[in-house]
């Protein structure tokens, strides 16, 4: 099974309420995917200054952590640690050289995802106490989008939880399975693209990012994925300022959208959109299999 | 009439209070608020009693049904009325996958359009959708009828066994052993009739083309031995 929620926001007046409705989105969802959980927020980016949002088994690893990056690199970052993940803010030009530094330096420390707007935060747990934990309802922004997870195709683990980022600002859920994942993978890794996991979502999430970097928009790097990933899909994406959903042609995973002015939302289940300002007069459809919907900003 | 919230109740009280009633029933009429998408409403009756759902319903609305009349006022989820037996559902909004599957009887009318596999493996019931439906609609369908008004999508009626199938608009594709077939004197009576049913009294069976079995796959042929 598993459950996802997507909320991606047209009208910026509903910006402060993004993580409070996306908050009840996962908590119809918890049934599909009672196992582990995660989303992914996009906030209003400040300009020059990029996130990388970091998670630890051990929370303790975060403390003094900007000091030894001040002392070590002489760059200056701001630290701001929720639970078991933690938020570091910098300039943008030194985001790659900090990055690389804590996966060399600080090897217990594992990174979520990076960039100018998005927060990543996921673990084990049932999905609405692990939107607690992480203050989902809190959280502002312009769009995000959440998964539950029911595990089938690799362990119950926090690195096993969606969503996946494996490029700036991107993140990738799924409900569904692949079956040409691993020759994929192989194929990607030769290009240079990094893998933290065995788990089959986290090389489609790579393949966006390897055809975005080709110089594809959102929308054809989507198109892709229905010739070149083999098995059942449902894929909720995000990018810095886009929305975008693609079913397999198959499409017996289900889903739901909704569309009005003020949002476009896309829940497994009606169930997920019913607290939505104005369901009632929104326009609901299911999306058609092999077609690729996006909506930037 | 009964007027069930489910916003106050929970749906395990409602279904337990439906499958109370029987061919005696004397409460003959409800109306249920609130569904919010819930999984399983009104599932599993068995009575000649009418049901108003007031909003959008989740899987398997009305699943198994025998008698009962159920009017959905939204849209309905996945599997609705599968395997129903008898009675007659009705979804005012659009239906998701697999609406009707396995069906043996009674009549499931959708006003808006139906998603993939619509009728899959029907076995007897009639199935009326105003709009259009989806790719694998009718796969393996053994008997009964499966009338669109709208357009058909791909591999329509793959496998088909005995059921009727009658499309006005255009169909994407026929799957393995689907193939179109002429309208005879009793298929216009037949579709004639199921419009009527339907409440889709400005539409006329001359409309519609038929389709049905080719007879090929379902027989074993000896000339196919080889392929196995």
């Amino acid at each position: 099974m598993c459950g996802i929620v997507g909320l991606f926001i047209k009208n910026q007046a509903l910006e402060p309420q993004l993580g409070s409705l996306v908050s009840k989105m996962l908590g119809t969802m918890c049934e599909r995917g009672p196992d582990s959980a995660g989303f992914a927020v996009y906030g209003t980016p400040s300009k020059g200054k990029s996130k990388i949002t970091l998670q630890s088994a051990e929370p303790a690893s975060f403390q003094g952590l900007p000091e030894r990056i001040k002392k070590e690199l002489g760059v200056a970052t701001d630290l701001t640690i929720k639970s078991s993940h933690a938020v570091l803010t910098l300039a943008s030009d030194k985001l790659d050289t900090v990055r690389d530094w804590i996966r060399t330096n600080v090897p217990q420390i594992r990174i979520m995802g990076a960039g100018e707007a998005i927060e990543i935060y996921k673990e084990v747990g049932y999905p609405t106490d692990v939107a607690n934990r992480f203050e989902l309802s809190k959280m502002t922004g312009s769009h995000a989008i959440g998964h539950t997870r029911m595990a089938t195709e690799s362990a119950v683990t926090t690195l096993g939880a969606h969503p996946f980022s494996t490029g700036p600002d991107q993140c990738l859920v799924h409900n569904g399975s692949l079956s040409n994942h691993n020759s994929l993978r192989r194929e990607l890794a030769r290009d240079g693209i990094r893998f933290e996991t065995e788990n089959d979502t986290e090389v489609a999430a790579a393949y966006i990012t390897w055809r975005m970097k080709q110089g594809l928009n959102l929308g054809d790097a989507l198109r892709g994925t229905i010739d070149d990933l083999d098995g059942f899909f449902n894929f909720v994406v995000g990018t810095k300022n886009g929305f975008g959903v693609v079913r397999d042609p198959i499409a017996c995973k289900p889903a739901v959208m909704a569309e009005t002015d003020d949002y476009v939302a896309f829940g497994s289940e009606y169930r997920a959109l019913v607290n939505l300002p104005d369901i009632d007069k929104a326009h609901v459809w299911e999306p058609e299999p092999a077609t690729v919907y996006f909506w930037e900003r | 009439m009964r007027t069930i919230d489910l916003s106050k109740s929970s749906l395990r009280e409602l279904n337990e209070d439906l499958h109370r009633q029987n061919s005696g029933a004397n409460e003959s009429s409800w109306e249920i608020l609130n569904p919010r998408g819930a999984h399983a409403v009104a599932v599993g009756i068995d009575a000649p009693i009418s049901i108003n759902v007031k909003g959008s319903v989740g899987y398997y609305c009305a699943g198994m049904n025998k008698q009962a009349a159920v009017t959905v006022h939204g849209s309905a989820g996945p599997g609705v009325a599968e395997n129903m037996m008898s009675g007659k559902v009705v979804i005012k909004g659009d239906a998701s996958q697999y609406a009707g599957a396995t069906g043996r009887g009674g009549l499931l009318v959708i006003e808006g359009n139906a998603s993939s596999r619509c009728g899959i493996s029907m076995k007897g019931i009639d199935i009326v959708v105003k709009g259009n439906i989806g790719h694998m609609s009718a796969f393996m369908a053994q008997s009964g009828h499966l009338v669109v008004c709208g357009d058909a999508g791909d591999a329509l009626g793959d496998s088909i066994y005995e059921a009727k199938l009658f499309v006005r608009g255009s169909v994407k594709s026929l799957g393995s052993d689907c193939l179109e077939k002429e309208m005879r004197p009793e298929h216009h009576e037949a579709l004639t009739k199921l419009l009527k049913d339907a409440g889709l009294n400005g539409v006329k069976s001359n409309e519609f083309k038929r389709y049905g079995s080719a007879r090929k796959l379902y027989n074993f042929n000896i000339d196919n031995a080889d392929a196995y």
